[in-house]
């Protein structure tokens, strides 16, 4: 069954651990615990290998795995599955940058589940801290119909020219690459750095480039990244990143934690002088180049057909129902792109392990890639196999269907886990995905493109500033009780012409859902002929709506909808999802900026 | 000396030296058992009342104060591991578990037969029952931060956060073995114990959510890592819960909703 593609897609395995580091970090926590080096020192340590603290416990730590482009293979599947039964919780979790995150690990275990890691490949390595985060790159990269080329060897070659390299190791703040595919898989505006690949002609030949975004970034302050030049060359890409970086840790502000990110730099010398110092900074980079400084890019040799032989079959509504809005087209035909939906983003042992037994008889690059949905997608799976793909994924309660479309909700933590949490973002995340799937939303082709975004405090994990409908958590008053409550944003949008959501109101955390569906009757009774769920909420925030015309008037319905009883009345309206007890807001120091 | 764990070719070399106890359901036993072994279910060893009954269940199957006794089972070593604690708590101190599962002996190809095997009664089974190895919810309820013993929850991290007896520290069950073998081996034992400042000039005293299977396991890794001063709560959180004696909880985080089952 392998050996049919054995021949042709090659996605090479990098090893990203190191074996002497597992060694570093159980003596610097042996030194710690010995009391030879302070509570800074070692933070800073342990952040620079992914291990941030837990949610009001000293005792335990999350820890992050870099997943460069998403890649993942069968054997690190299967050895996440056993690390995580080990030493966490028995699931894990898929991050919106494409990291995977093991919780409620003892600090103490840490070298334990490096060793486990770095024995297929993997690290922790400049996952947290000040340093270059994973690079992430669209999950589409390399078999999308709209791309020029395929961006994933750019994306990796960066991995590793930038991973323990001296240029990242002491920031003023983290810095995030996006590689996008095309325009539309395109998360570029919301990084430090945004790559969108393009191509011209020169002289008769196709020169290969990107279009390069900076100084965007979601937080409680977001931003939208700005172009840096119409075309940059690809020999110029490392160049200019390098550039990037070092005015960075040359600029950025490293006093104010709260205004360290380069996106603030930026903002604050707008971009037209930030892009001269660039350009400037790039010359210099280009007259002082070493032979070091090169990427080193092999494309991907890929079949451009598959076998087309789809035989007809009796497919069942189940089957239709995943079929539409779990599997994508590649450009090659008869290829496919197969997602998969978790529950934000938490994925048990077991299911890990079919994964990879799944991953080796499907997909034809004998990997899987993490999805910024918090999901997985396996690719070049031949049409042929996707009845008994989906029944075998079935079987295992990963062919829940929605993955491309509004049920398919993105949470962060929140209060799982998260030291800076407020509402248990998480669950309501669940909730949501799970009312949406009973209602059948995901067959509604109107709501195409709508997506919902939940984080648990103003930090933007969850990404709520991009959401068509987004969510964050805060505690506020209502009716003379503190009650766990969400901002709601609308409109935001990712891509080329990518917009940041609007706040309009604030809704209790057990109104969230009603408010939801809310908006789709509204939608639906307000809407013009054809139009979808995202062009109605655009001709709202212009102003242009039909019987409720802008954000005014829709905010008063909204706000008749979130209203809730007193307390004495219906109790459980005051309390946050996932606890019976009185709502308090307890959060502790974030490690962010540590 | 006595072995803690036999691996497969070890048995299969010495098989007429010992006594091979599965510890499975009588039924799953019917259906087919590693060659030579009897069958004595866990079950029938938690019904005695006290030392006495037990011993009378370890004659009547053929085992005595001397024999040399494997016990397997098909989950992860916990039960089989529970049969051999009481044999030893009993007074048979040449008691060893089977490296492997019987799911593995077999995926491993090595022999395995459906006759019942039933073994003469042995003679005689001299009591000495071996308190330093057991604690009791009293003992348990003594232990203070400062008094040089360590209590284990053997229980899964989740079930662990939930509620735990107070001042225990966690090391799941599934951190102890690996898929090759029900235990993994002394020097990585070692080092994630080291790693958690597990001493072995500490006393240690393992528990787990029932009967002190989990807990068992956990009593035969540490053995297995070259510790000696080690007991098990046999009655784990189980008692401890119906004694409602004190818990310690952590309502901090959701952590609950993180999990993907
Ligand atoms: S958005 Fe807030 S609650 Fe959610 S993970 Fe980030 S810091 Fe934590």
């Amino acid at each position: 069954m392998k050996q049919r593609f054995k021949e042709h897609i090659k996605q090479d395995k990098e090893e990203w651990g190191l074996p002497e580091e597992v060694e570093s970090i159980e003596e610097m926590i042996r030194l710690y615990r010995a009391g030879k080096i302070s509570d800074n020192e070692f933070r800073r340590f342990r952040l620079q290998y992914g291990a941030y603290g837990a949610r009001l416990n000293q005792d335990f730590t999350m820890m992050r795995i870099k997943v460069p482009a998403g890649i993942l293979f069968p054997d690190q599947l299967r050895r996440l599955a056993s690390l995580s039964e080990a030493f966490s919780i028995g699931s894990v979790h898929v991050s919106t940058r494409q990291n995977i995150q093991m919780h409620w690990i003892y600090l103490d275990d840490v070298p334990e589940v490096e060793r486990g890691l770095v024995e297929v490949g993997l690290t922790t390595r400049e996952s947290c801290g000040n340093t270059i985060r994973n690079i992430v790159v669209s999950p589409f990269a390399g078999v999308c119909k709209k791309e020029p080329f395929d961006v994933t060897p750019y994306a990796k070659a960066f991995a590793k020219f930038f991973l323990r390299n001296t240029l990242n190791q002491n920031l003023p703040r983290k810095f995030k690459f996006n590689f996008a595919c095309c325009e539309e898989h395109n998360l570029s505006k919301i990084a430090d750095m945004g790559l969108v690949p393009i191509t011209k002609e020169e002289n008769g030949k196709i020169v290969r480039g990107f279009r390069v975004y900076l100084g965007g970034g979601l937080g409680p302050a977001s931003f939208i990244a700005e172009l840096l030049e119409e075309f940059t060359n690809e020999d110029q890409l490392l160049p200019t990143a390098i550039a990037v970086i070092r005015l960075f840790d040359r600029l950025g502000d490293r006093i104010n934690m709260h205004r360290n990110r380069m996106r603030y730099l930026v903002h604050d010398m707008g971009f037209n002088k930030f892009k001269e110092l660039v350009l400037k900074e790039r010359e210099i980079v280009n007259a002082t180049k070493s032979i070091y400084m090169k990427l080193d890019i092999k494309d991907i040799e890929k079949p451009t057909k598959g076998l087309i032989s789809i035989k007809p079959f009796n497919a069942s509504n189940e089957y239709k129902r995943w079929f539409n809005t779990n599997v994508v087209e590649q450009k090659q035909q008869g290829y496919y792109l197969v997602f998969i939906s978790l529950q934000m983003g938490d994925i048990s042992a077991n299911q890990l392990r079919e994964l990879a037994r799944v991953v080796e008889e499907f997909s034809g690059e004998n990997a899987i890639i993490t999805t910024p949905q918090q999901g997985f997608v396996i690719r070049w799976v031949l049409g042929s196999d996707l009845p008994k793909l989906y029944k075998q994924l079935s079987s295992v309660g990963l062919a829940k269907p929605g993955a491309l479309s509004i049920t398919s909700a993105v949470a962060c933590v929140g209060t799982t886990s998260c030291n800076l949490a407020i509402t248990n973002s998480h669950r309501l995340g669940k909730e949501i995905q799970q009312r949406l799937l009973e209602k059948g939303l995901d067959k509604d082709k109107d709501l195409e493109g709508v997506t919902i975004h939940i984080s648990g405090c103003p930090n933007s994990c969850g990404q709520h500033m991009i959401g068509t409908l987004g969510f964050y958590g805060g505690a506020s008053r209502v009716n003379n009780t503190l009650t766990p409550t969400y901002n709601m944003l609308i409109g935001g949008r990712i891509g080329e012409d990518a917009r940041l959501g609007r706040v309009i109101t604030r809704v209790p955390a057990k109104r969230v859902i009603d408010v939801i569906l809310k908006m789709i009757s509204i939608y639906k009774s307000e809407r013009n002929d054809k139009e979808k769920f995202t062009q109605w909420i655009d001709r709202i925030l212009e102003g242009r709506g039909s019987n409720i015309k802008d954000v005014e008037e829709l905010r008063k319905i909204i706000e008749e909808e979130a209203k809730i009883p007193d307390a004495d009345i219906d109790a459980d309206l005051y309390l946050d999802y996932g606890s019976d007890n009185k709502f308090t807001a307890k959060t502790a120091r974030g490690e962010c900026a540590a | 000396m006595r072995k803690i764990i036999i691996k497969p070719k070890e048995l299969l070399n010495k098989l007429d030296e010992y006594i091979i106890i599965d510890a499975r359901k009588e039924d799953e036993y019917k259906e087919g058992h590693i060659i030579n072994a009897i069958s004595l279910p866990l079950a029938r060893v938690l019904d005695a009342k006290d030392p006495n009954e037990l011993a009378e269940v370890f004659r009547s199957v053929g085992v005595s104060n001397d024999d040399k006794v494997v016990v397997y089972d098909d989950i992860f070593g916990a039960i089989a591991a529970r049969v051999a604690w009481t044999l030893e708590y009993i007074g048979n101190d040449n008691v060893s578990l089977l490296s492997v599962t019987f799911s593995k002996w077999k995926s491993m190809g090595y022999k395995v037969e459906k006759r019942i095997r039933k073994r003469k009664e042995a003679k005689k089974f001299i009591v000495r029952v071996n308190d330093a190895i057991l604690a009791t919810a009293d003992y348990v309820n003594a232990i203070s931060k400062t008094n040089n013993k360590i209590l284990l929850d053997s229980r899964e991290r989740l079930n662990y956060l939930d509620a735990h007896i107070p001042h225990a520290i966690n090391i799941s069950w599934r951190a102890l073995g690996n898929e090759d073998s029900i235990l993994k081996s002394p020097e990585e034992l070692r080092r994630m114990l080291k790693n958690r400042k597990i001493d072995r000039d500490k006393e240690i005293i393992t528990y787990c959510g029932s009967v002190g299977t989990l807990s068992g396991l956990a009593y035969y890794a540490l053995k297995y890592a070259g510790y000696e001063n080690i007991k098990l709560y046999a009655k784990s959180f189980k008692e401890w819960k119906a004694l409602q004696l004190p818990i310690e909880e952590f309502k901090n985080a959701t952590y609950w909703d993180l999990s993907a089952e």
